[in-house]
């Protein structure tokens, strides 16, 4: 929609100088936002030392190591953290993309009495900020004598299924043509045969976006986690970081721990960027 | 319900005399039920009974070890009258709304008219890395920030001090700068994710309004002022509660980057240092609902004057 033209000169030099203004701006840019994952992806290589010591656009290890790595595997059980923190982060999105679909299509679709205002209550929470529900969260858990095990994680999330989760499934089960249905019930199909047969393998796109958004929050989530978890066996990787940039002075460690707490959302990401993109889209509309 | 009995009585009869139909829509409610279920158990425990829960300990001095004693309105009223952190949390929290907000609208927006083009390779590329921040965990980007932003060898300092600055700020070490930092550093973390919100208003701008503008001979300023930023109101009208609610629950940041020392705390810190360092459950609770109850205002607020806006 817009051009970047400057005005009076033939139409190609205006064209070419508005287009290598346009990109260097850009580069600019998109150097400054990226830059400090570029240099902390760098320093985890380096020594404490030259941390300290070094001119600050200077990027390369020297000499490169992988101590702060091996440190970190001596402090803690890195291997197992991580593990914690995948499986977790694939089956809690895996549990609460299937109750959040399923609301969804009920939502969209199925006729009962009271839809409408399950609707809104579960759009409400989207409202609610988190913390007023923190405490009784936290009591009710002790209650159910889940403190210290993995379900405390993931029945809240499973079960709470976001609300913009939902939102999302819920428009595009309302983008589907309605005929495929229909013709199911006419044969005989059941409402649940329907949406697991049918409805489900057809909305890949919207199972996409949901997965890797639950997996990012999942992936990055501490507050919960260190609620809940007193275990360090317990621990995600992300906690893990957090308790330790509590105690560990040696900054190249940290930095170490911070770039394998970014390399598995980073290569989601990179996979999947035009699900990231559609999330915050939908998102988006979720807010107006 | 309602609808179906008024609509259609020929159907109706036809459904007496084929009881399979009535069974069909007992099923399809039924499912519809069976459906939500697992969504509703899930709300009516950890949001719906919570809620309650929590207005009920606000109202209790519970401390988790022994059994919550109702003491009436005392927590409000200490929480209003002797509280000395109170006023200077909520002016901190006050001050991350009042910068945040504005500076992520305005940078998101910049960087979303920027990448308001035909994709192309690099253009997807700018929108990949404006984007990229948002995708990372909180504890490693503070982790991060917190080392770019140290006073002697960080980075950030490196840079002024190339430039001739020669007493560069001390950031996280300096109560007058250490609340800028974080407000830094979530600007940086934000902008990505609302610049792509921005991004989708701005495709439902149709181009025909900027070519007639042109015709007419408004510059770039004034197509930016008469259409681009009064079409985008109801996606800035979204972003701009968003935003309020996220600058004002500021929290994680704040906890790794400072542990809310150096005039930092944001209010909702202070609810976690109440509930889970002091363990005074009730008071803590009586403050999450006070700032419940503060951007419940906020957001009704702005849904009526928005409201007269389009009337």
């Amino acid at each position: 929609m817009t051009d970047w033209h400057a005005p009076r000169m033939s139409m190609r030099a205006r064209r070419i100088t508005g287009d290598i203004f346009y990109n260097a701006l850009m580069i600019v840019l998109c150097l400054m936002v990226i830059y400090p994952l570029v240099w902390t992806f760098f320093s985890a290589f380096k020594t404490n030392q030259q941390i300290f010591s070094e001119t600050p656009l200077n990027l390369k290890p020297d000499p490169a190591t992988l101590e702060n790595f091996n440190r970190l595997f001596d402090i803690y059980d890195v291997k197992l953290m991580v593990f914690n923190g995948l499986y977790l982060s694939i089956l809690i999105p895996i549990l609460s993309m299937l109750t959040s679909s399923m609301a969804a299509y009920a939502l969209a679709r199925l006729e009962f009495r009271g839809r409408n205002v399950v609707f809104l209550l579960l759009i409400s929470t989207m409202m609610i900020p988190g913390y007023v529900t923190l405490i009784p969260n936290f009591a009710i858990m002790v209650k159910l004598r889940l403190l210290n095990s993995h379900m405390a994680l993931i029945l809240r999330s499973a079960l709470s299924g976001s609300a913009t989760s939902i939102f999302l499934f819920r428009q595009y089960f309302l983008s589907i043509p309605r005929d495929l249905e229909n013709a199911a019930i006419i044969d005989g199909c059941s409402w649940r045969g329907v949406f697991f047969r049918i409805i489900l393998p057809n909305s890949k796109p919207a199972i996409a976006t949901v997965l890797i958004l639950t997996f990012r929050s999942t992936w990055n989530a501490f507050l919960w986690p260190q609620l809940v978890l007193q275990d360090d066996r317990l621990w995600t990787w992300t906690l893990a970081l957090k308790v330790l940039s509590e105690f560990e002075t040696n900054q190249a460690v940290l930095l170490a721990g911070a770039v394998i707490s970014i390399v598995p959302v980073l290569v989601i990401y990179l996979l999947c960027q035009k699900y990231f993109v559609n999330s915050q889209l939908s998102a988006g509309f979720g807010g107006t | 319900m309602q609808q179906v009995h008024g609509g259609a009585s020929p159907r109706a009869k036809a459904r007496r005399s084929r009881p399979q139909r009535l069974t069909l829509k007992k099923q399809e409610a039924l499912t519809g039920w069976l459906f939500v279920s697992p969504v509703m158990i899930g709300f009516l425990v950890f949001t719906a009974f919570s809620m309650l829960y929590s207005l009920y300990i606000s109202f209790t001095d519970w401390n988790i070890l022994s059994d919550p004693h109702m003491v009436g309105w005392q927590n409000y009223i200490n929480l209003f009258t002797r509280d000395v952190f109170f006023g200077e949390y909520l002016w901190n929290t006050i001050y991350y709304v009042l910068l945040l907000v504005p500076s992520v609208l305005v940078i998101s927006l910049f960087f979303a008219i920027l990448l308001n083009k035909t994709v192309k390779g690099l253009t997807s590329f700018y929108r990949a890395s404006l984007f990229l921040p948002c995708v990372i965990s909180t504890v490693a980007i503070a982790l991060v920030w917190k080392w770019l932003l140290n006073s002697q060898s960080g980075t950030i300092n490196g840079i002024l001090r190339m430039l001739g600055v020669d007493n560069p700020p001390m950031w996280l070490l300096d109560t007058k700068w250490a609340k800028f930092s974080i407000v830094l550093v979530r600007i940086w973390q934000m902008s990505g994710y609302y610049m792509v919100m921005f991004l989708t208003g701005l495709q439902t701008i149709p181009s025909s309004l900027y070519e007639a503008a042109r015709v007419d001979g408004a510059n770039r300023f004034q197509q930016l002022t008469r259409i681009t930023i009064p079409m985008l109101s109801p996606t800035t009208f979204a972003i701009v509660i968003l935003l309020v609610l996220e600058a004002f629950n500021i929290f994680e940041a704040v906890m790794i980057m400072t542990e809310g020392s150096l005039g930092t705390s944001s209010l909702m810190y202070y609810v976690y240092r109440l509930a889970f360092s002091s363990y005074r459950m009730g008071y803590a609770s009586a403050l999450a609902w006070v700032l419940f109850l503060i951007i419940l205002l906020f957001t009704v607020a702005r849904f009526l004057l928005k409201k007269d806006e389009v009337m």
